[in-house]
């Protein structure tokens, strides 16, 4: 038996247990890094600012609970087999970090390689795929074009038949991609960050910058006024309205992007399975959940209401893979809200604002670069100078045209 | 040894009907009526599943399908409520979840190990080193899960219908009886959904069972359509509900909502809480009044309301030897009730808890009583009371869930320990136990039918609101933890008190964080009954109280619908053009491109097929349909400026009777759709988009006409038109013989003509264009007439050698004339100068669909270009599409089209490049296949006739 459980198994009961997920503290009157959001990306920043760069009079600050927001409401698939070199330097990065990401917290985020499957059910989309598995093999990107006959072996129980509407001629193989437990990312990184000091303030809400000059000198929220010395907003599904605050404009439409779990039942689909042309995702969570999405809603939408549309025309698809599934129940479905960009790229780095720095735009691919946004925005913020890995995806690309182009391979969000 | 009580017990069995199924392989016989549970039950099989971590035997808690602890496996069905289920002969039934049978389950030996997996175990080990959760994964994901799924599952036969009403009432209990039929009365159509059998809720099985002639007054009611058995999963926005029966998905669009949902009891929590044969007071009176099953023979009932002494004179009642009451309150109070119960001799003991239910062979068998000293703690436990049954009467909670995802807000109340329904969305009306009104539940559902109905347009009055009277019907504080645990809070999940209390101190203290980090609320049930106690214990551990806990946001469905309710009958529609039949009988093999089928090749063979119709096309003539290609009429006024603004060329110009290249952007400059524009009068175009493009363009034209409020008219007529492609040098010939009043000489007709007229009889419109470079004649027709077309240019071409000429054989004939294929040749980010195709854009023009991009983008200067390239003959293999241009190491670009051409005798492509290498005769790099570098050369576009004589012939 580990040890881990030995000890808690020994442990005086009579006590409780010790303190872990920090409490939130009394609000400082200033800190030299204020984070607004206290989801993956926030934390993995003030983990990193902590850690990295010393830095430590940091308060996360978050109008909810901690990973409350789209950490919650991913459905955990990380991979690196995007279509553009800079997307995909930028996400081999972060699948490193996942690689070793529960030694380094101390906290099992459960990372698991999954084989994922991007299916392709036309011409026009094997063409893609071996374009994407081109630019990641250059790359030192696990990703290979396989035929039918292997995804059949990779994933036993999928309908290859050809009596359906989109026969599978093949896929994108990435054995490297998986999953990886969405909340214990978060809360990793927030009881490590607690313990170097770092103030993580649940409850507080945002709700106004003071803007002086090119600087942000102060942050409004419901329980009172902080200085900061510099500022980073983390925000996914907020990002435009925080960034309104620091008097941004961003390149981002907000769409609602749903997601559903069956209830659970043993072990029957291993690999992560996506069909871009029949708009589906599917895998199996260690809880024996079948974990199902979709590309974003069809418009633009502040909400994360929930909508029938969505599980029928879902499922209409995903029994077309795997018809055996009909007698299964759904169990919940939820929604996040996606700060979607024109070129399907995020938006990181530095703003016109010599102290205030930007985390947002992440679309349906945010959780994949925890890791490696908390180390790129904590370097970002630390030394004032954008990191060369993050400088493609800077703010003002969308009026410079010098767009990433990254649809071919971030749509149907997964 | 039955325990089937004599009627009139048992309202929906029918005793002269047997039933036979199985479970864990062994014959149980029921009566027709049965659900599976009672069935079991009333041969004395009381557990039905193993616990989902510690593998504890599990029975029913509330007989009406609202736990996990129910849930069997049903043939192939998983995870099948078994309160629900009815039996029929010869139905398979098992237990999910349990290691060597249910009786023998090997793993409740995790149970022994259960002080080492405390809440959250698995975040604090498994990980070091790395590879071991390689290994311990994969033992998680076996250990975990319900139901098996069968992979041979037959596809089931799964519909969907729409419902329409003015007003939807959900439950038919006295609150939904009354709704329905006061909504009815004042005019309005109704539909009533509830998941019962029999309507009529919980006056089928409690004590005061006096409907008023309720159902049968709803049931005789026109305007009232009922759906028993039938679950009412989701509401969504706009009062449009999701309800499943059967294997049908009913999408439910009402201008109300009532939700009559009512109450359940919830349990309590002291060691042993969960052992098969502890239940609550309701489920042992729907087991006697609706199955006629005696919940056991020697019962201690917990009680802490008024309504518990019911299930005790209905358990005396039923001869079931009441050994004690329990009553949770400081003083049983001057019910009547408690006078009766005391007058039959059953000894009741007020402040008093259970200190634990001690287990016999997988069931209760005793019971040990403690003084209640304070919240949630007692004093020293009593004698051991022998019992097979534990009846728990001490609080409700309201079924809640469609009101919360209706939009409802419901705050915890102090003073019912219950939620309340503080407001509710327009549309949106609740009515009896779910929103505070118990006594006088009919009279509200009265009130809410009229509501509703009002609010749906009918002419009714309106009676004011009926006061709640949800006092005193819920303990405060029904948890009494143990000192050594089995005290479970969760039954879903597994959770004891200490996991919810140990979770908080270690930070997990709010709500939403409890419930990701220890699971409780997650189950299959979503916590229906657990959730109020989750929620009091976390109040407890943190001293916050209930109000602001919070609580567990509730999301659809409720119960669950099955993925193929959801998924129906499955519509993917496929779109065959008119001339389909005619190329399945001319041997086409025939591809998926987007919606529609198109014929890739004819012949048994692709290679000799498409060289065949290269052939054919180049030197003789081919037929092509090209129905599938996006059509749209551009109709007003303001058509030709319209085009002028979408596309970047110049239409103000353009002749009557002449076709141009459309090249169209979006606001980042980037291609999006290609076609053509063919004036056939002064305000009138008929515009051609691709396949897979048309739906967006024609949104895309319906959008900027809206915002620019032209004079003009969009239609996509995609579908109306079929399309015949003639090429070939014989092209002419063959649309002669075809007859025609179009004159078709080439002075009369000549390139980038259109011409309306007769072709072989059908009425048509004809264009001189096509990308093969041939001379060709693409001829519309109303798509009616499509296939007639086409056997008519199949019979006159005949003559002429003609050959039907597949996708496959164009891709060639296109790319030896050089032509894009957008999306192939071009990527989200391709402009018109990077494609080469500045010639397709009206420069001088005010402005256009993606202008000012295109121009700041040409003033940064191109950083890659589309170039047409040979391959090098002595290259080892010919690279394929989106093989990488590699120059100096790093990625210069890709080729996105390549093609050995029959016509030239060489490989030839397009390729983007770095802008030093796209100079004619510049040399580049392709990384083919297995990473082998090969070399090509940068060659004017056309390849094939770069004069264009050919088709301008």
């Amino acid at each position: 038996m580990p040890l881990a459980l030995l000890k808690a198994g020994f442990r005086d009961r009579s006590k409780p247990p010790p303190r872990e997920l920090p409490a939130t503290p009394e609000l400082k009157k200033s800190y030299d890094v204020v984070i607004i959001g206290a989801g993956g990306h926030g934390l993995a920043a003030a983990y990193n600012l902590a850690k990295t760069w010393g830095i430590k009079s940091v308060a996360v600050l978050d109008k909810g609970y901690i990973g409350g927001g789209n950490t919650a409401r991913n459905t955990a698939i990380v991979r690196a087999n995007y279509l553009t070199p800079e997307g995909v330097a930028f996400y081999k990065e972060s699948m490193g970090l996942f690689e070793t990401l529960s030694q380094e917290l101390d906290f099992n985020v459960m990372y698991t390689r999954k084989n994922h499957l991007t299916l392709g059910h036309t011409d026009a989309a094997m063409r893609t795929m071996r374009w994407r598995a081109e630019v990641n093999k250059h790359l030192g990107v696990a990703s290979e074009v396989i035929d039918a006959k292997q995804v059949a072996e990779i994933e036993p129980r999928l309908n290859m038949s050809d009596a359906v509407r989109y026969p599978i001629l093949g896929a994108l193989y990435h054995p490297v991609g998986g999953t990886a437990r969405h909340d214990a990312v978060a809360w990793g990184y927030a009881i490590r960050a607690a313990q170097m000091g770092v103030e993580i303030h649940q409850l507080t809400e945002v709700t106004g910058l003071e803007v002086t000059g090119d600087k942000v000198t102060a942050v409004h929220t419901n329980r009172g006024t902080v200085q900061a010395g510099r500022v980073l907003q983390a925000v996914a599904g907020a990002s435009s309205h925080v960034a309104k605050m620091a008097g941004l404009r961003l390149a981002i439409r907000t769409i609602p992007l749903q997601a559903c779990v069956s209830q659970p039942v043993k072990p029957i689909i291993n690999a992560v399975v996506v069909s871009g042309s029949l708009h589906c995702y599917i895998w199996q969570s260690q809880r024996g959940e079948l974990v199902m999405g979709g590309a974003v809603d069809p418009y633009p939408l502040w909400s994360t209401r929930s909508s029938l549309e969505f599980k029928e025309g879902l499922m209409g698809h995903m029994l077309e893979l795997f018809p055996f599934l009909s007698e299964v129940r759904m169990m919940r479905q939820w929604a996040g809200m996606s700060d979607m960009t024109p070129d399907f790229a995020p938006i990181m780095g530095k703003t016109h604002l010599a102290n205030y720095y930007i985390d947002a735009g992440w679309g349906t691919y945010g959780f994949k670069a925890t890791p490696v946004s908390g180390k790129r925005m904590a370097e970002c913020v630390a030394t004032d100078t954008t990191p060369d890995i993050i400088k493609p995806f800077r703010h003002d690309r969308f009026t410079r045209f010098e767009q990433v182009g990254e649809a071919g391979a971030a749509s149907v969000g997964s | 040894m039955s325990n089937r009580l004599s009627a009139p017990y048992g309202k929906l069995i029918d005793r002269s009907r047997s039933v036979t199924f199985s479970f864990e392989g062994a014959a149980v016989t029921g009566l027709a009526g049965d659900t599976i549970a009672s069935a079991l039950a009333a041969e004395g099989r009381w557990m039905i599943s193993r616990s989902f971590k510690y593998h504890r035997p599990r029975g029913l808690v509330s007989a009406a399908g609202l736990e996990a602890s129910t849930m069997v496996q049903v043939g192939v069905e998983p995870n099948v409520y078994a309160c629900k289920r009815a039996i029929e002969d010869g139905l398979k039934v098992s237990a999910v979840n349990t290691f060597g049978g249910l009786a023998s389950d090997k793993g409740r030996l995790l149970e022994k190990f259960s002080r080492f997996l405390p809440v959250g175990f698995y975040y604090r080990t498994f990980f070091t080193p790395r590879v071991t959760w390689k290994f311990w994964e994969p033992v998680i994901r076996w250990l975990a899960g319900l139901g098996t799924i069968d992979p041979d599952t037959p596809h089931g036969h799964y519909d969907k219908q729409y419902l329409f009403a003015d007003v939807a009432v959900i439950g038919g209990g006295p609150a939904g009886l009354s709704a329905a039929l006061s909504a009815a009365g004042a005019g309005a159509e109704v539909v009533l959904v509830d998941d019962n059998v029999a309507l009529g809720g919980a006056l089928n099985y409690i004590r005061q069972s006096d409907d008023d002639g309720l159902v049968a007054r709803v049931t005789a009611d026109p305007r009232i359509t009922v759906l028993t058995e039938a679950v009412a999963q989701g509401l969504f926005s706009d009062n449009w509900l999701s309800v499943t029966k059967g294997n049908r998905l009913y999408k439910l669009r009402a201008k109300s909502v009532v939700v009559a949902t009512g109450a359940h009891e919830q349990p309590a929590v002291f060691r042993g809480n969960d052992l098969p044969g502890v239940m609550l007071g309701t489920a042992a009176q729907r087991l006697m009044r609706l199955w006629a099953v005696r919940p056991g023979r020697r019962a201690v009932v917990l009680a802490a309301n008024d309504d518990a002494y019911d299930v005790v004179l209905d358990l005396v009642e039923a001869g079931v030897t009441v050994a004690a009451v329990a009553d949770l309150r400081d003083d049983a109070g001057a019910d009547p009730r408690v006078a009766a119960v005391k007058a039959k001799g059953v000894p009741v003991h007020a402040r008093t808890c259970i200190a634990e239910a001690v287990e016999g062979a997988n069931h209760v068998k005793a019971v040990r009583l403690a003084p209640v000293t304070g919240p949630g703690s007692f004093g020293a436990a009593g004698e051991a009371i022998a019992c097979d049954l534990v009846c728990v009467s001490v609080g409700y909670v309201p079924l809640t869930q469609l009101l919360s995802q209706g939009g409802a807000r419901l705050v915890p109340d102090d003073s019912t320990c219950m939620p309340r329904v503080a407001s509710l969305p327009d549309g949106l009306f609740a009515a009896g136990s779910v929103a505070g009104v118990w006594g006088a539940c009919a009279q509200d559902g009265v009130r809410a039918g009229l509501a509703a109905a009002a609010h749906a347009g009918k002419d009714c009055g309106v009676p004011p609101a009926v006061a709640g009277d949800a006092q005193g019907r819920t303990y405060p504080n029904p948890i009494f933890p143990h000192p050594k645990g089995k005290d479970f809070i969760e039954f879903d999940e597994d959770i004891q008190v200490r996991d919810i209390f140990d979770a908080a101190a270690m930070g997990w203290d709010h709500i939403q964080l409890l419930k990701r980090f220890s699971t409780a609320g997650m189950g299959p049930s979503q916590g229906k009954l657990y959730n109020a106690l989750v929620q009091k214990a976390l109040s407890t551990a943190t001293g916050i109280t209930p109000p602001v806990v919070g609580t567990i946001t509730v999301r659809p469905p409720v119960i669950g619908e099955k993925l193929g309710q959801l998924a129906g009958r499955g519509f993917e529609p496929t779109r065959l053009t008119a001339m389909h039949h005619q190329h399945v009988a001319a041997g086409a093999k025939m591809m998926v491109a987007g919606t529609w089928m198109r014929p890739a090749y004819y012949g048994p063979d692709a290679e000799t097929a498409v060289l065949a119709e290269v052939a054919a096309a180049r030197q003789g003539v081919g037929m092509i349909d090209v129905s599938t290609l996006g059509k749209l009429e551009v109709r007003g006024p303001d058509a030709a400026a319209f085009l002028e603004r979408v596309y970047t060329w110049t239409y103000a110009k353009l002749a009557v009777g002449r076709v141009r290249y459309a090249l169209m952007l979006d606001e980042t400059g980037a291609i999006i759709d290609d076609g053509v524009a063919a004036r056939l009068h002064d305000q009138h175009f008929y515009v051609t988009a691709t396949t897979g493009g048309v739906d967006r363009v024609f949104r895309l034209m319906q959008f900027f006409n809206t915002q620019w409020r032209m004079k003009v008219d969009v239609a996509n007529v995609t579908a109306a038109y079929a399309g015949l492609n003639l090429i070939g040098p014989k092209a002419r010939e063959v649309l002669s013989a075809l007859g025609t009043d179009i004159d078709v000489s080439r002075e009369a007709f000549g390139y980038l003509g259109i011409r309306t007229g007769r072709v072989a009889g059908i009425p048509a419109r004809v264009m001189r264009i096509g990308f093969g470079g041939e001379l060709g004649y693409e001829i519309h027709v109303p798509a009616s007439r499509g296939a007639e077309l086409w056997d008519a240019v199949a019979a006159a071409g005949a003559a002429f050698g003609i050959r039907p000429v597949g996708i496959e054989a164009q891709r060639v004939l296109r790319l030896e004339k050089g032509h894009i294929i957008v999306g192939q040749d071009t990527d989200a980010l391709t402009h018109p100068l990077e494609a080469g195709m500045g010639w397709a854009v009206g420069r001088k023009k005010a402005d256009f669909l993606g202008k000012a991009a295109m121009d700041a983008l040409e003033a940064k200067g191109l950083s890659r270009q589309l170039v047409g390239f040979e391959l090098d003959p002595a290259a080892p293999v010919v690279p394929l599409e989106n093989h990488l241009v590699i120059k100096g190491g790093d990625i210069a670009g890709r080729v996105t089209s390549i093609t050995r051409s029959p016509s030239l005798g060489k490989v030839v492509g397009l390729a983007t490049v770095a802008p030093d290498q796209s100079a004619i005769g510049s040399a580049f790099s392709i990384r083919a296949e297995g990473g082998v570098m090969v070399t090509a050369k940068v060659v004017p576009i056309p390849f094939y006739d770069p004069d264009n004589t050919r088709q301008e012939m």
